[in-house]
């Protein structure tokens, strides 16, 4: 007994449905073209990074951009205030990743380095604490400048 | 200079982390507080648990 299920004729005629609000290529490409503006496509990505918040002040982001200089720069502030230590050589690859993560505050950093600051060894737990607050203050600041750079391209709305 | 107690030290730093996590990482601001307070309640629950968890791995 053959079934016919008449199939193939349905199939040159497929059903046409909205793909508006999907994440497609083709809307990507079009919520990146709506936001690309003219100017330096980095310029959010490089502020953040100097200075906390700044690439979302730059795009016009405020609340996200208040908020997140708040939390990176109290939280580089507590470290510092906890006697956190600041890495300032790379003498082996602990050093290493340790400055990586610092160098990620942007400005605070040179800041606070050409001020002498963060530089006494860590004699407390709560200091050790605080070097460990500074670095991840920097890698916060590093997320938050990448999630600038991700609003300038459209990438994120 | 600063002194403050272990569990005020993670207060602190889950407060600010879970700040900057739900801001990035989501893109709505009701999905950013509710994934805030997901990472805070992460951040200091799983500080409690490990601390209990040392504390009867060290008798």
């Amino acid at each position: 007994m053959r079934r016919r299920c008449g199939g193939g004729a349905r199939l040159a005629n497929p059903v046409l449905y909205s793909q508006k609000g999907m994440g497609t290529a083709a809307n990507k490409s079009a919520a990146a073209g709506q936001t690309s503006q003219k100017g330096f496509v980095y310029l959010p990505l490089l502020a953040g990074w100097l200075i906390p918040g700044a690439g979302h002040f730059l795009i016009g982001k405020w609340a996200r951009g208040l908020l997140l200089a708040a939390a990176i720069i109290a939280l580089f502030a507590l470290g510092l205030a906890m006697d956190g230590k600041l890495y300032t050589s790379a003498q082996d690859i602990l050093d290493l990743l340790g400055m990586v993560g610092d160098l990620g505050n942007g400005l605070m950093f040179f800041v606070t380095r050409s001020l002498g600051l963060g530089g006494d060894p860590v004699r407390f737990t709560t200091a050790d604490y605080g070097t460990k607050f500074i670095v991840v203050a920097g890698l916060l600041n590093v997320i938050a400048a990448v999630d600038a750079h991700n609003l300038r391209t459209g990438r994120k709305s | 200079m600063l002194r403050p107690s272990h569990f005020l030290a993670v207060l602190l730093f889950a407060l600010c982390a879970s700040t900057v996590f739900g801001i990035t990482q989501r893109e709505t601001p009701r999905k950013m507080v509710r994934y805030g307070l997901y990472c805070f309640t992460l951040f200091v629950g799983s500080a409690i648990v490990l601390s209990w968890l040392m504390f009867f791995i060290a008798r």
